[in-house]
């Protein structure tokens, strides 16, 4: 069996966020970029899977869609423990054509992951996209997948509660939280290896993008906290009581 | 031409979100000069189908097929395509939700529609067709443009409201297309807690951090939410901790919300954390220290002990709802 990540490389979750361009482009200017994080838990467990079946699962692959600057985070992944990566080499500005160039390197894959979304455009869109690209089932909100013999055990959140399902390979998981606890960090030996591993760079097909970012605002400010006395619960209850009418 | 809104429903049941979604849908129609159409998928009521024409449906289309029961994703995106093309509709609206989410990307692409995510208001422009809808995790709004000539979106739950209209709606039945093969998942076992609020749905949410201390503190939170008809929450590092379950995580990497009012009890406000219920109406925030971050996104702040305060609001709340009454 083989599982192929889908990577985004998006800010540090604490990055200040700033445009440029008169607010028609975000600002990459001193960004740190990182894994994004529901990939990184995705990456994870497709690594606990990979030990605990012992030898079923042949190769796990990440790609990302990305100009060389997506490299470092992919050389993170491969650090992690992925055994190859691609790079799908052009700027990802539209979830649709994202999902279309990721179709063809996912072809040859058993289990494919995407996060729920991306913490940059938080589109929640990739996954689901390229499910139907490849014309194959989708499961969402993912909270954990097993291998148990040669069934698939897939826990999907619902409103108040939780799925277990089981579909056919191959397939798209699109993960969330519970997927793994902790995101594996790489090991110094990681390191090492993962200059050796393959880093195949594709050359991207045509695909039009149907969306287009065309300008960014910041959320308005918020209002001064209206402070109140830890002697005097009762005038918080009156406030949010009469003022914001919300008990 | 239509604009199609998919109403999920909940054990035969729609929810408030199921009526935001088609007064927005509604709302569209009229700025665009066309109906709104909703579809439901699975065994419905027809009383309850008919509470979709008070927000502006003029067609409701039902697919009451036993099949249907459990989302399957291929299957239903199937169906909502096929309703679409049927019904030559130029906008599909999904809700941002658990569903929306697994079915609006596969349906954008049945339909070569541009897909847009978590759509915070109306079109600003028809002509261009610009949304807005929040980026970076609630640290900046995005402006984004659907250059195809069908579009999809998905609507962020409480960004819109409700708009009630005379009904007007007719109710129709519909068998899609659909084979054995279109079925892909197979349902093993189901697992709901039952008699609790659901977090996503509430208008209230009791939430606590890592200043609880410990999973044995959290009585007086569910007393709190218990008495207030809320939901309750909790920051990483307590569901990490096991002290409350991961389902309750919000934040960044947990459940987005935007209740009418959260509070954040014990939980310093990290960016991360921020992320997830900054959408909310009001926030209260009660911290030991003056200097917390959350003070700043709070529109209510105590400078106090939780383990003092919690116990007091309850007390004070009580004393409320007796003279209310
Ligand atoms: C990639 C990434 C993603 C993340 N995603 C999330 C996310 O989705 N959600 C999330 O919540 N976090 C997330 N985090 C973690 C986040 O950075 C913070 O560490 C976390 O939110 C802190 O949780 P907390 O406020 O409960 O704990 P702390 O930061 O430890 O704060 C506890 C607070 O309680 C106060 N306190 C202590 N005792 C009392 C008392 N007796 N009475 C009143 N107040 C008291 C303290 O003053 C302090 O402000 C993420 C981090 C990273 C790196």
């Amino acid at each position: 069996m083989k599982i192929l990540i889908c990577i985004s490389n998006v800010p540090d979750t604490t990055t200040k966020i700033k445009f440029t361009g008169d607010s028609t482009e975000f600002d990459v200017a001193g960004v740190q970029w990182i894994i994004n994080p529901w990939d990184e838990l995705a990456l994870t467990r497709a690594l606990e899977l990979k030990e605990k079946t012992n030898g079923k699962i042949e190769k796990i692959s990440v790609v990302s869609v990305g100009l060389k600057t997506a490299e470092p985070t992919l050389r993170k992944a491969l650090a992690i423990g992925a055994d190859e990566a691609f790079r799908i080499d052009c700027e990802a500005k539209d979830s649709n054509s994202v999902a279309a160039q990721i179709a063809e390197v996912a072809k040859d894959y058993d289990i494919i992951m995407c996060g729920i979304e991306a913490s940059d455009y938080n589109g929640s869109a990739v996954g689901g996209m390229l499910s139907e690209f490849l014309n194959i089932p989708s499961v969402s909100s993912v909270s954990n997948l097993d291998i148990e013999n040669n069934d698939i055990l897939i826990s999907r959140e619902i409103d108040g509660g939780a799925e277990i399902l089981t579909t056919k390979i191959p397939f798209v998981a699109i993960v969330q939280k519970g997927i793994a606890i902790e995101p594996r960090i790489p090991s110094m030996r990681g390191i090492m290896m993962a200059r050796k591993k393959p880093l195949n760079v594709v050359s991207p097909i045509e695909v039009e993008n149907l969306t287009e970012f065309v300008s960014f605002e910041l959320p308005p400010s918020k209002a001064a906290c209206k402070m109140i006395d830890a002697e005097n619960v009762k005038e918080l209850v009156d406030l949010l009581h009469n003022e914001a009418k919300v008990i | 031409m239509s604009i199609l809104v998919y109403t999920e429903n909940w054990d035969g049941k729609f929810k408030k979100l199921s009526f935001e979604l088609v007064s927005y849908a509604s709302e569209i129609a009229k700025k665009m000069n066309t109906s709104a159409i909703a579809l439901s998928i699975g065994k419905v009521e027809e009383s309850e189908l008919q509470k979709l024409g008070n927000y502006g449906a003029e067609k409701i289309i039902s697919v009451s097929d036993e099949k249907n029961k459990v989302l399957d994703n291929q299957a239903f995106s199937k169906i909502i395509a096929e309703v679409a093309n049927k019904e030559n509709s130029e906008i599909i609206v999904f809700a941002h939700n658990n569903s929306g989410k697994a079915l609006a990307p596969r349906v954008s692409v049945k339909l070569h529609a541009g897909l847009v995510s978590g759509v915070i208001a109306l079109p600003s422009d028809f002509d261009t067709f610009t949304v807005s809808k929040k980026a970076f995790t609630g640290k900046a709004i995005a402006n984004v443009v659907i250059k195809s000539p069908k579009k999809v979106l998905t609507l962020s739950q409480n960004s819109f409201g409700l708009i009630e209209t005379e009904n007007n709606s007719i109710i129709e039945n519909f068998e899609p297309e659909l084979s054995d093969t279109d079925f892909t998942t197979e349902l093993k076992e189901v697992n709901k807690i039952t008699g609790k609020v659901i977090l996503t749905d509430a208008e209230i949410v009791i939430s606590g951090g890592r200043g609880m201390k410990s999973s044995e503190n959290w009585a007086p939170i569910e007393e709190l939410a218990e008495l207030l008809g809320a939901a309750t929450a909790c920051s990483r590092p307590v569901s990490d901790e096991n002290w409350r379950p991961h389902s309750e995580h919000v934040g960044q990497t947990g459940k987005i919300i935007a209740p009418n009012l959260y509070f954040a009890l014990g939980i310093s406000g990290a960016i991360q954390h921020l992320g997830g219920v900054s959408s909310s109406k009001y926030i209260v925030a009660i911290n030991t220290d003056h200097e917390a971050p959350i003070f700043e996104s709070a529109d209510y702040g105590i400078v106090g002990d939780v383990h003092k305060l919690i116990p007091e609001l309850i007390s004070e709340i009580k004393e409320l709802k007796e003279t209310e009454n």
